[in-house]
């Protein structure tokens, strides 16, 4: 299955609606990438600005989350799409969901930002928030990219990606309760550190909820709460 | 009348004879039939069909199998054999002389194509409902009296008026029907003459009922009540229904089978089929795409 699949349907009008639901998700997820990055750049150098500006954006994204939906509603009361058609339908509808949560998440990420530049301490030394930021910026990058090309392989990259990113989350945070428990002066500052790596792991698992979509679009099988390689073997599959 | 006038009767409902349109679509690397087209229990088994048309060939190598209770859809554009694989079912097509079947349609363990079949009796096992609602020129009691009467199912009066009132119960009439039952069946609205059809279909207590387009002359409530109408059914009867309607398809089956030009391209699970059928050819149809 390519991009072309979706343009070959016998009404042109038809073929119009599903390439403008496909096109404002694109310019959505594009939105909420630049978000993710955004907020990630300004935590890093404790950009209060910038920062703000995350935060402002999310009411835009709000707002194409609606338009989107409507487009989606409208989709399947008029044309009542059938298979990969209708799999694209839900496909779009579910990552619109899972973008409009991302925003939220790197809205979150500002906010601690903003917080941890009143209390005038920035973030410097945590390498692990750096490092699962940049991890999970691709994550969302790759989501959306494999979502316009249709590629269930880059897709399964992400779903592995994000075990990775659990693992490494998981580490930080114990690193960051011994940091608290050594120094409870810190606690304050490492609570909104750790809130911040928290949303960007759940801005990961929403990346992976995307790129689950992609393989049920392109495959037909839903691959939620299986293990990878059982996702795998479904891919394979012819 | 005998019963082969009743059917000779829709006999002009009958000759329209399938020709393959020329092809939109490319047929590729088909070989046989995708999914599940076998079952492990059938009420009625299709093997290896052919159905010719004088030279024409017009279904080709079709086994399929209908199982009890079941409701089975067949899709397909115009021209695919569909309704034309319905007809071999109740031998519809012997009113067609040049059309030849080959072939083995399986019911009760007998073939329905052998010599030895009656055909009218395997007309009162496997009912057929058509597009076009086609009352008998009578009353409606009399319309649905008429299959029980000439079949001798019934001896007394007083067990008429039980089957035709249970007949038109089942087909959701009664109620609209019960106080002009000596009326001219024609004066009823398109959709109570179809329901009309299919209390005649039942009245006789078929196996299997065969609809050919049932709702395509209706209007939405019209046809949305044989659609509820034909999921009550199928508690008691096998019903095989040939639609245009995907929406319908999807709506009132349990599986579907995909006919295009005379070949049996995939069956499954009615679900499986409208949300990712394997076959390329029916995912273009049924998402209006063209090959």
């Amino acid at each position: 299955m390519d991009k072309s699949h979706f343009d070959r349907h016998t009404s042109a009008q038809y073929n119009a609606e599903l390439e403008e639901a496909r096109k404002n998700l694109m310019q959505m997820g594009g939105l909420v990438e630049q978000q993710v990055e955004d907020a990630l750049k300004a935590l890093m150098e404790m950009d209060t600005s910038l920062a703000q500006r995350v935060i402002d954006t999310d009411k835009t994204v709000n707002e194409m989350e609606l338009e989107i939906d409507e487009e989606c509603a409208r989709i399947l009361a008029l044309r009542h799409p059938a298979a990969s058609d209708l799999r694209f339908v839900i496909a779009v509808s579910k990552a619109v969901n899972d973008l409009e949560r991302m925003g939220d998440e790197a809205s979150k990420v500002a906010k601690h930002t903003l917080e941890l530049a009143d209390t005038g301490s920035g973030p410097q030394g945590y390498v692990e928030l750096r490092h699962i930021g940049e991890k999970v910026r691709q994550m969302v990058s790759q989501s959306l990219d494999s979502f316009a090309r249709l590629n269930t392989d880059s897709a399964f990259d992400v779903l592995q990606q994000d075990q990775a990113v659990d693992l490494e989350y998981g580490t930080a945070i114990r690193t960051l309760v011994t940091t608290m428990m050594e120094d409870p002066r810190t606690i304050t500052r490492a609570l909104n550190v750790m809130w911040s790596l928290r949303s960007l792991e759940r801005i990961g698992d929403h990346a992976r909820n995307v790129a689950e979509s992609v393989i049920y679009l392109v495959k037909g099988k839903d691959v939620r709460h299986i293990n990878l390689d059982q996702i795998e073997a479904q891919i394979k599959k012819k | 009348m005998t019963i082969t006038n009743q059917y000779s009767e829709q006999k002009a409902e009958t000759v329209t004879v399938a020709k393959t349109e020329p092809d939109q679509f490319d047929i590729g690397d088909w070989t046989q039939t995708v999914g599940d087209p076998l079952l492990d229990d059938p009420r009625l088994s299709a093997r290896n069909v052919d159905v010719f048309y004088a030279d024409n060939q017009a279904i080709e190598n079709v086994s399929l199998d209908i199982g009890k209770n079941e409701v089975i859809a067949m899709i397909g554009p115009s021209g695919c054999g569909k309704s034309t694989f319905l007809r071999t079912l109740n031998r519809m097509n012997d009113s067609i002389d040049i059309c030849k079947v080959r072939g083995e349609i399986i019911l009760d363990g007998q073939n329905i194509y052998d010599k030895s079949m009656d055909v009218v009796e395997l007309r009162a096992k496997v009912g057929m409902v058509f597009q076009k609602p086609n009352p008998f020129p009578k009353s409606i009691y009399d319309n649905v009296a008429y299959g029980p009467r000439i079949h001798g199912l019934v001896s007394r009066r007083a067990e008429l008026d039980e089957v035709v009132e249970t007949a038109l119960r089942k087909a959701g009439l009664w109620d609209e029907a019960k106080d002009r039952l000596d009326k001219p069946a024609t004066g009823l609205s398109g959709g109570q003459q179809q329901r009309l059809c299919i209390a005649r279909t039942i009245a006789i207590s078929p196996e299997v009922i065969l609809m050919d387009e049932p709702c395509s002359a209706l209007d939405p409530i019209a046809t949305a009540r044989i659609e509820e109408l034909i999921a009550e059914l199928s508690e008691n009867y096998t019903i095989a229904i040939v639609t245009h309607s995907m929406q319908q398809a999807a709506r009132v089956s349990q599986r579907t089978a995909y006919f295009h030009l005379g070949k049996l391209i995939e069956v499954g699970d009615t679900d499986k089929i409208f949300t990712s059928p394997d076959h390329k050819l029916t995912e273009d149809y049924i998402t209006g795409r063209f090959g």
